[in-house]
């Protein structure tokens, strides 16, 4: 049984979060809820659902594209990831050096992370221009004919790995953020013992951040395996596919074919990867995250 | 009505705005974080070789940064200069650094350019951008505020369903949204599909990350102060509206910033709900005006895209500790 008091603070709390309560189920829980079923229903959008059960499932597993967009986005997240965790820390390790110029050093780095996607794409596209572009002209000094970035298969998809690299600097300001976060006397401690400096990476500052290290790995999960806007605008998946990726082709699922079925089918299975590999990630960290003072 | 007495509120103002820096004294701490790769305290330091090690780690750390930097700031340099040419010298072989002439009336050929329509462009990202910081500052300061100082049955069930809604991928959604949209404007008298309200309106009801972001301040403040306005007969919305959200400012700062910079970025959300020109954002403006290019422009692309990158880099120097403060805040636990 509740007293009167909880009664009231029951009431008080959820008045306070009432938008929110709304708004989950209004824009969040219903939406989920409906876009499973219509993975089950066959919907163009201009006439109502029909169930049809899992033959929307049924036809992503003989769909090659579906394969194909599945794949090619885990080769950009098994690219893209590690190379965004690794240079990520080792940008915030640099730049929590104690040295001069530090804040003008951070800022730089920081500052990509703010170019807006779509001019970010804008501008790569002209970096990565062939014949035109800044990063072939740096290659040319060294005698290096770099290859059409862009439009050849297999260089498409390092490209945008690449270019991933130079918006990183949120991340590494998180990191950054953790690092101030290690104390000191730990370092003192270390030295003291005449630890080196790798050992001291190794012993001190990586199990001290791993909480900030384990965070940044599954908003990368998440936000890697969604990744859309930027091939859709410089290479609208091209060229031959070769970077068409999952979130594309649900879109193009949905909005040009208007196969709304078959694109929430699509959406529940990215749901349940992301689920699947965070829970990895949650399950594993129990053996290399470790939470201070717990 | 002042049922807190000033200098109370003034030092709880600084130990929340403490809270928030302690954990993300990131920017300007020029030498204060001894803690890096080559750090320690010189009393423990042996004389010699050890000193000569730590000189070199320094130097190799500094030539490191210098030329990732120059690495980060190229493309910048290299949008700038475009933006300043001729389209004949954006086309020359070997491409030139320094542009020659330098063509400043690029940026007002793409101003008044019929394909790309600025300052319309502008002010429908601006209306939208305005009506989204609005709704998500208002409404996840007052969920943040119910997660944060009222106990109640349930809250961390609910905090837990809060949390977890982050990790639901838009495109979950996207497709019943929009579906959901077309059938309010189907079955009510007001549309939604093809006006700015889909994009808005969700941000009336809390967004998850910042009414998280919210939270973890708001814990900060020392309840004191709220039983001390309770004591003086305060209602819960008075604590809320008097007491929490004077001291939040710093907070809600970051959270207006944060929507203000997702807006101007959001690419999808327009691309889904938007379908006439007149109604397009900058970032969906610059997409259609590259596509009708089919990238032959480059001088007029890159002039486009300094112009929208612009307001961000502004806004950024301008609040560079609110910013960068937020972010860390983000991190932790």
């Amino acid at each position: 049984m509740m007293r009167r008091a909880e009664w009231v603070s029951l009431g008080k709390g959820l008045g306070f979060l009432s938008p929110w309560i709304f708004g989950f189920l209004l824009f969040t829980a219903i939406p989920v809820g409906l876009s499973f079923y219509y993975s089950l229903c066959d919907y163009s959008l201009l006439q109502a659902p029909l169930y049809i059960g899992l033959q929307n499932y049924r036809d992503l597993m003989a769909d090659p594209v579906f394969w194909k967009v599945l794949v090619n986005t885990f080769k950009y997240a098994v690219m893209a990831l590690p190379a965004g965790m690794v240079v990520s820390l080792g940008l915030a390790l640099l730049l929590n050096a104690p040295i001069k110029g530090q804040a003008i050093y951070r800022t730089i780095i920081f500052l990509p992370s703010l170019v807006p996607t779509v001019a970010s794409a804008m501008l790569w596209l002209w970096l990565f221009n062939a014949k035109l572009g800044l990063i072939n002209t740096i290659l040319r000094w060294f005698g290096i004919e770099g290859p059409g970035w862009l439009t050849m298969p297999q260089w498409a998809m390092p490209a945008l790995a690449m270019m991933s690299l130079w918006g990183v600097g949120h991340t590494v300001v998180i990191y950054l953020a953790g690092l101030q976060d290690v104390p000191k006397d730990l370092y003192e401690a270390a030295e003291l013992d005449g630890v080196g400096p790798l050992s001291r990476l190794r012993n001190v500052t990586l199990p001290m951040i791993s909480p900030v290290i384990f965070f940044n790995l599954v908003m990368a999960i998440i936000g890697t395996l969604q990744v859309f806007a930027i091939p859709f605008i410089m290479t609208q998946g091209g060229p031959a596919r070769a970077t068409y990726f999952f979130t594309m082709y649900l879109y193009d699922n949905a909005f040009q074919y208007l196969k709304m079925g078959y694109a929430s089918a699509m959406a529940w299975i990215q749901l349940v990867i992301i689920l699947c590999l965070t829970g990895i990630a949650f399950w594993s960290s129990k053996r290399w995250v470790h939470y201070q003072g717990a | 009505m002042s049922t807190v007495p000033r200098e109370v509120a003034e030092e709880a103002a600084g130990a929340a705005a403490a809270g928030l820096k302690d954990r993300a004294g990131v920017p300007h701490g020029s030498g204060s974080g001894s803690n890096g790769s080559g750090g320690g305290g010189a009393a423990y330091r042996p004389a010699g070789s050890r000193q000569g090690q730590q000189r070199l780690e320094r130097a190799l750390t500094h030539l490191g940064l210098l030329l990732i930097s120059v690495g980060f700031l190229l493309p910048f340099l290299w949008m700038v200069s475009t933006s300043l040419k001729t389209l004949d010298k954006t086309m020359a072989f070997p491409p030139q650094f320094i542009p020659d002439p330098v063509v400043p009336m690029n940026y007002w050929t793409v101003l008044n350019s019929p394909k790309i329509d600025f300052p319309l462009f502008t002010r429908n990202t601006l209306i939208i951008a305005v009506l989204t910081i609005v709704g998500t500052v208002t409404s996840s300061a007052i969920v943040a505020y119910g997660f944060a100082k009222i106990k109640f049955r349930g809250r961390g069930v609910l905090f837990a369903i809060l949390l977890s809604t982050m990790m639901i991928p838009f495109p979950v959604t996207m497709v019943s949204l929009f579906s959901l949209f077309r059938w309010l404007g189907d079955h009510t008298p007001v549309q939604w599909l093809g006006t700015f309200k889909p994009l808005w309106v969700p941000s009336f009801f809390g967004s998850a990350f910042n009414i998280f972001l919210l939270r973890q301040f708001f814990m900060t403040i020392p309840e004191e102060l709220s039983e001390a306005a309770r004591i003086d007969g305060c209602s819960e919305w008075g604590i809320f509206r008097r007491v929490i959200v004077p001291l939040a400012v710093p907070a809600l700062t970051v959270v207006a910033l944060f929507t203000f910079m997702g807006t101007w970025n959001d690419f999808l959300g327009p691309l889904v709900y938007l379908q006439r020109p007149e109604q397009y954002t900058l970032a969906l403006g610059l997409q259609a005006f590259q596509s009708q290019h089919g990238g032959t422009e480059w001088h007029l692309l890159m002039a486009a895209s300094v112009l929208v990158i612009l307001p961000v880099i502004v806004l950024f120097f301008l609040a560079q500790k609110t910013f960068i403060q937020g972010i860390a805040t983000t991190g932790i636990k």
